[in-house]
C-alpha cells in the first residue's frame, strides 16, 4: 500500500458543542425525495395524499419535468375532504382504485403522508392496511411521511425505507445489506468491490423492485450508504440487524474507511484488501488531486440541506485542501454522524437546524470563498459576490465511492473555476 | 380529492408572493410548514431573481403543534418587521396553516405596529394561484390607495403585472412607451416595482390600464368604483389587439394623436410569401383564458392558422373561452388536468400547439411544435433579451417565435417530394433545430408494423378501422408534421364512408376529399 495517507485528525469535532438555534429553517420537506426514489424503485407508484402546494413542490423541485408520466402523483384534498375523515378515507380509495386502474404496471403503492393529511389526522397506515387486503398479492400498499413538519428533505427517504423494514421477510442468513438509495451506476460499483472483497451475500434496500430477495434478521450486518437514515437505522435494529458505523463513502478517504469496516467485519485479509482497493484508490486520488485544484486553501460555508454536509466537509477538509468555516446540517445524528466528525478537522462551527437570517449574517460576515446552499439562497448570494454550490446537486448526482470521487471534487470546484474563466473578481 | 399529475397554478399563496416578490418595501408575512419555503426557488432560479422573496415564513414543525404556535406566528412578524423595515406587511396562511386556524391576521392587528398590516383570507382548498395574486393584490389598494386629485396631465395605471409573469417585464416596458408616444402617462405601475406608497397614490389617474385580468381585474373594478377609474378591456397581445387597445385608450384619455406604426413588422412578414406555408396549419390553444383570447384571434387573422381547438386551465375564464370556441367552431376545453390536455392534443392531431410548458413536454412526447404563449413557464421563458408579447413589438415577437417550431416554406416541399431521402426525412424535424426527432410514444408502438387505429383516439365511428398494409406504408411516406392529421382525416372518411378498411384508395379519395 502506498503511503500517501491523509494527514491525521488533530482533534476531531464529535464532541465539539453545537449550535442550535430557531428561526426559518430554509429547506425543502421529505416529499422531496420521491423525485428520486420513484426512479430508484421502478415498480412503485407514490402517491402524496396533500395539498396543492405539494403538488406544485414535486414539479418545482424536479426543475425540468419528466416527459413520460411521472410514477408519482399528488391527491390533492379538497374542501369536501377536509368536512369529514370517513369521506376522505373513501375519496383515498375511489382515488387510489382510478390510479391502479391506469397503472397495471404497479407492484408497491406508497402513500404519503403530508402536512394537510397529518394536521387533519388522516390515518394512512389504516388506509394502508385496508388497501393491502384489498389488493394483496398484486399491491403491497405503505404509508409513511414526507410531511414538512416530520420530515426535513432526505428524510423523506429515510421515512420511505423504514416504512419498508416491517414488511421485510425474515431471514437467519448472515447477509450484508448496503442501505440507501444510489444511482444504479454506483450500486453496481459498490457490489462489483464488494464481491472482488469477497463480502457477501450483499442484498440493497431499497431494490429496485419488489421481487428482490432482501430480507432481514439476527444474523444481518448493514452499513448505510447515506447519512441521513436515523429511523431506517433503528426500524433495522429493531429486527435484530447489526449496524456497521463507519465514515460515508464520500471520497478515497471515506469509501476506503467504509469498505474497510465491512472488510473487518467479514474476516478480509489486508491482502485481499489492498489487492482489489489500490488501483480504484490510486485513480480516486489522482482524479481529486485534479479536480480539487481549484479549491485548495479556500474556504467553505454549509448551510443545513441534506444531512450530507458533515461527511462532505470531511472530504472538502481532508481531501480537497479546503477549510471549513460553518458546517449546518438539519439534523446531527452522532451514532450515524459521529465517525465523519471525528475525522473532521477541528475549527468550524457545527450548527444544528437554523434561523436563516442569522445563519447569512454569519455567512456574510465570514465572507467563505464557497457557500454550499438551497436553491433559494444561491443566486441572492451569488449577486452579492460569494460563490456557490446549490446542495440540491450533491443529492441528485453520482457522488459516492472511488470511481466519483474526482466528480465529487468537481462539482465543488466547478463555480470557482467559473468565476475565474468569466473574469469575475471574487469579493 | 382529485388525482394530479402536474398543475397549472400553484396554491393562493404562491400567487400571494408574486405579488410581494413583485413589489418593493412590502413584506409577506406566512405562516407556513417547514418545506414551503420551496416557493423561493421560483423566483430565485427559475425568474432568476438576484434577492430573496419578501417572505418570511414561520416553518412550524409538529412538535410546535402542541405547544404555540401563534406565538410563533407573532415572534416572526416582529422579528420580519425590525430587520426589513417594510412599509407595509401583509399576512396571511399556507394550505396547512389554514387548517390550523390560527387566524395571523387577528394576531397581527394585536402586534400594535407602525405600518399597514394587510391580513389575506386565501382559501387553499378551494382557490388557486391566480385568484391568490388577483385578490392579494386588491387588498392592498384596498387598503393603501387613498382618494386623490387627479393629476393635471392625462396618467393612468398600469395594473396586473407580477413576478413570475410570462413576459410581464417587458410588456411593462412595451405599454409604457406605447402610452408615452399617445401622450399618456403611467401614474403607477403595480404590483410590478411599486412601493406601498406608490399604490397609495394610485387613485391620481384617470384611468387604468389592465394588462393581466387574472391578476389584476379584482383591483381594477375597485378602482372604477371607488375613484371613479374607467379600465380598459382589450389586453393588447397582437397587431390587430394593440390597435383596439390604442383606440380604447384614446377615447379614454380623450386625445386624437396618431401613432407611429412603423415597428409594426408582423403584419407584413405575415403576408410576404414566405409566409404562404402557414395557411391553414391547424393548431391548438391552451394556457389562461387572457392569453388564449388573444392567441386565438392572432392565429386565425393575424397568421392564417386553422385554429383546432382551445381551452384554458383557470376556470375563472371558463365563460369567456366557451364564447370565444362556439364562434371559432370548436369544442372548448376547460380543464387543470394536464393528463385530460394530452388526450385532447393526440385526438385533435394539430399541426402545432400553442401552450404552456406543459403542452412544450406534450408536444415533445407526440411528436409535435410546440411554441409557449402562457404561464406556466420555466426558465427558458424569462429570456436575457428584450421579448414583450403586448404592443407593436410583442406582435413582432409572436411572429418569430410562433414559426420558429416549424418546418418552414420551402424545406416543407422538400420533405414532401423526397420522402425517403436517408438524410432529409421526418425524424431529423426542421433542419435549423439540429435533428429533434418526435419521440415514438413507446419504442414498441414505433417499431411495430402495425398503425393501430386506436392510437388515434375519437373518430366518429366507434367501429374497428383497419390500415392495409399498402396503405399504411404510403401513410409512412408522408412527412411527420402532416402525418397526424393524414391519418386522422382518412380515418374520419373512412368512418363516415361506413369503411372498415383502408387501402391505398381510400387514403388518396380522403386526400381529394379534404383538399383544400
Amino acid at each position: 500500500m502506498t503511503n500517501q495517507m491523509p494527514p491525521p485528525p488533530s482533534l476531531g469535532c464529535r464532541s465539539q458543542p453545537i449550535l442550535k438555534q430557531r428561526g426559518q429553517r430554509e429547506v425543502f420537506c421529505g416529499l422531496t425525495g420521491i423525485i428520486w426514489l420513484h426512479r430508484k424503485i421502478q415498480d412503485a407508484f407514490f402517491l402524496v395524499v396533500g395539498s396543492r402546494t405539494c403538488a406544485h413542490l414535486l414539479q418545482s423541485a424536479a426543475g425540468v419535468m419528466i416527459f413520460a408520466e411521472p410514477r408519482f402523483g399528488t391527491a390533492i384534498l379538497e374542501e369536501s375532504d377536509l368536512a369529514g375523515l370517513n369521506d376522505a378515507h373513501a375519496e383515498l380509495d375511489r382515488t387510489v382504485a382510478e390510479l391502479l386502474e391506469r397503472r397495471p404496471d404497479i407492484r408497491q403503492l406508497f402513500l404519503v403522508g403530508s402536512c394537510p393529511s397529518e394536521v387533519i389526522k388522516l390515518d394512512l397506515s389504516r388506509a394502508a392496511e385496508r388497501m393491502t387486503q384489498a389488493y394483496a398479492p398484486k399491491v403491497r400498499v405503505l404509508e409513511y411521511s414526507g410531511s414538512g413538519i416530520e420530515t426535513t428533505f432526505t428524510q423523506g427517504e429515510d421515512a420511505c425505507l423504514a416504512a419498508m423494514v416491517p414488511v421485510l421477510p425474515e431471514t437467519d442468513a448472515q447477509e450484508l445489506m448496503v442501505v440507501g438509495a444510489l444511482p444504479d451506476v454506483v450500486e453496481d460499483q459498490m457490489l462489483g468491490l464488494l464481491s472482488d472483497l469477497g463480502i457477501g451475500p450483499v442484498r440493497v434496500l431499497p431494490a429496485r423492485n419488489i421481487d428482490s430477495d432482501t430480507a432481514v434478521g439476527p444474523n444481518t450486518v448493514f452499513a448505510l450508504t447515506q447519512p441521513f437514515l436515523g429511523d431506517t437505522h433503528a426500524a433495522l435494529e429493531r429486527r435484530g440487524a447489526r449496524h456497521i458505523a463507519a465514515p460515508f463513502p464520500f471520497g478515497e478517504e471515506g469509501t476506503t474507511a467504509w469498505l474497510r469496516a465491512l472488510a473487518r467485519e467479514f474476516g478480509v485479509s489486508d491482502e485481499t484488501f489492498d489487492a482489489v482497493t489500490e488501483a480504484p484508490r490510486r485513480r480516486a486520488r489522482q482524479a481529486v488531486a485534479q479536480a480539487a485544484e481549484p479549491l485548495s486553501g479556500n474556504s467553505v460555508f454549509f448551510f443545513p440541506d441534506s444531512q450530507l454536509e458533515i461527511p462532505l466537509a470531511r472530504f472538502l477538509t481532508r481531501e480537497c485542501g479546503m477549510s471549513a468555516i460553518e458546517v449546518g446540517s438539519p439534523y446531527i445524528h452522532d451514532g450515524i454522524h459521529g465517525p465523519d466528525l471525528e475525522l473532521l478537522p477541528a475549527g468550524p462551527q457545527l450548527s444544528e437546524g437554523q434561523d436563516v437570517d442569522l445563519q447569512l449574517d454569519r455567512c456574510r460576515e465570514a465572507s467563505p470563498d464557497l457557500t454550499v446552499c438551497g436553491l433559494g439562497l444561491a443566486n441572492p448570494l451569488e449577486a452579492e459576490g460569494l460563490s456557490t454550490k446549490w446542495a440540491i446537486e450533491l443529492v441528485f448526482t453520482p457522488v459516492h465511492f472511488y470511481e466519483q470521487a474526482g466528480d465529487l471534487a468537481s462539482l465543488f470546484a466547478r463555480p470557482l473555476r467559473r468565476k475565474s474563466i468569466l473574469g469575475v473578481a471574487a469579493e | 380529492m382529485k388525482l394530479t399529475v402536474w398543475t397549472y397554478e400553484g396554491p393562493p399563496h404562491v400567487g400571494a408572493m408574486r405579488v410581494a416578490t413583485g413589489m418593493k418595501g412590502l413584506h409577506y408575512v406566512l405562516h407556513a410548514p417547514q418545506g414551503d419555503t420551496y416557493a423561493d426557488l421560483l423566483f430565485t432560479m427559475i425568474e432568476r431573481r438576484d434577492h430573496r422573496p419578501p417572505v418570511t415564513y414561520t416553518t412550524f414543525q409538529a412538535r410546535d403543534l402542541g405547544a404555540d404556535t401563534a406565538n410563533l406566528f407573532k415572534t416572526a412578524c416582529q422579528d420580519a418587521y425590525a430587520r426589513f423595515k417594510p412599509e407595509a406587511i401583509i399576512v396571511g396562511a399556507s394550505c396547512t396553516a389554514e387548517l390550523i386556524q390560527d387566524d395571523p391576521g387577528g394576531l397581527a392587528e394585536t402586534m400594535g405596529l407602525d405600518i399597514p398590516v394587510i391580513p389575506l383570507e386565501l382559501p387553499s382548498y378551494q382557490r388557486k394561484e391566480n385568484f391568490g395574486a388577483d385578490e392579494t393584490f386588491f387588498q392592498i389598494v384596498r387598503h393603501l390607495a387613498k382618494p386623490m386629485e387627479k393629476t393635471q396631465r392625462v396618467t393612468c395605471n398600469l395594473l396586473g403585472p407580477t413576478a413570475l409573469g410570462f413576459r410581464h417585464r417587458d410588456d411593462i416596458q412595451e405599454i409604457t412607451n406605447l402610452l408615452y408616444e399617445l401622450g399618456v402617462e403611467v401614474n403607477v405601475t403595480a404590483p410590478m416595482g411599486a412601493t406601498p406608497s406608490d399604490i397609495a397614490k394610485m387613485g391620481q389617474a384617470h384611468f387604468n390600464v389592465l394588462l393581466y385580468p387574472e391578476t389584476g381585474e379584482q383591483a381594477a373594478r375597485y378602482c372604477e368604483r371607488t375613484f371613479d377609474q374607467p379600465y380598459t378591456k382589450t389586453v393588447p397581445i397582437g397587431a390587430g389587439a394593440t390597435r383596439d387597445f390604442i383606440a380604447e385608450v384614446k377615447a379614454l384619455a380623450g386625445i386624437t394623436a396618431e401613432i407611429d406604426t412603423d415597428r409594426l413588422r408582423q403584419t407584413w412578414w405575415s403576408r410576404s410569401v414566405d409566409s404562404t406555408y402557414l395557411t391553414g396549419k391547424r393548431v391548438f390553444l391552451f394556457g389562461d383564458g387572457t392569453h388564449v383570447k388573444a392567441a386565438a384571434r392572432i392565429a386565425r387573422d393575424e397568421m392564417g392558422f386553422e385554429v383546432a381547438g382551445m381551452g384554458c386551465y383557470n376556470r375563472e375564464y371558463a365563460r369567456d373561452i366557451r364564447a370565444l370556441a362556439k364562434e371559432y367552431g370548436v369544442e372548448p376545453l376547460i380543464t387543470d388536468d394536464y393528463l385530460e390536455v394530452e388526450r385532447a392534443i393526440e385526438a385533435l392531431q394539430p399541426e402545432m400547439i400553442l401552450g404552456t410548458q406543459m403542452e412544450r413536454h406534450i408536444g415533445k412526447r407526440l411528436g409535435i411544435p410546440c411554441a409557449v404563449i402562457s404561464a406556466p413557464v420555466h426558465v427558458q421563458d424569462f429570456p436575457a433579451r428584450y421579448s414583450p408579447q403586448m404592443g407593436f413589438e410583442g406582435a413582432n415577437v409572436i411572429f418569430d417565435t410562433w414559426i420558429h417550431p416549424l418546418v418552414m416554406g420551402l424545406e416543407e416541399h422538400l420533405l414532401h417530394m423526397f420522402r425517403e431521402d436517408f438524410e432529409f426525412h421526418d425524424a431529423a424535424g426542421p433542419s435549423h433545430h439540429g435533428g429533434h426527432a418526435p419521440k415514438p410514444l413507446s419504442p414498441a408502438a414505433g417499431e411495430a408494423g402495425s398503425m393501430p387505429a386506436e392510437t388515434a383516439p375519437a373518430p366518429p365511428s366507434t367501429d374497428v378501422i383497419t390500415w392495409l398494409a399498402d396503405a399504411e406504408k404510403e401513410l409512412k411516406k408522408i412527412p411527420f408534421f402532416v402525418r397526424g392529421k393524414a391519418r386522422r382525416n382518412t380515418e374520419t372518411f373512412a368512418a363516415e364512408k361506413g369503411l372498415h378498411e383502408i387501402s391505398l384508395d381510400t387514403l388518396y379519395e380522403a386526400k381529394a376529399h379534404y383538399a383544400r
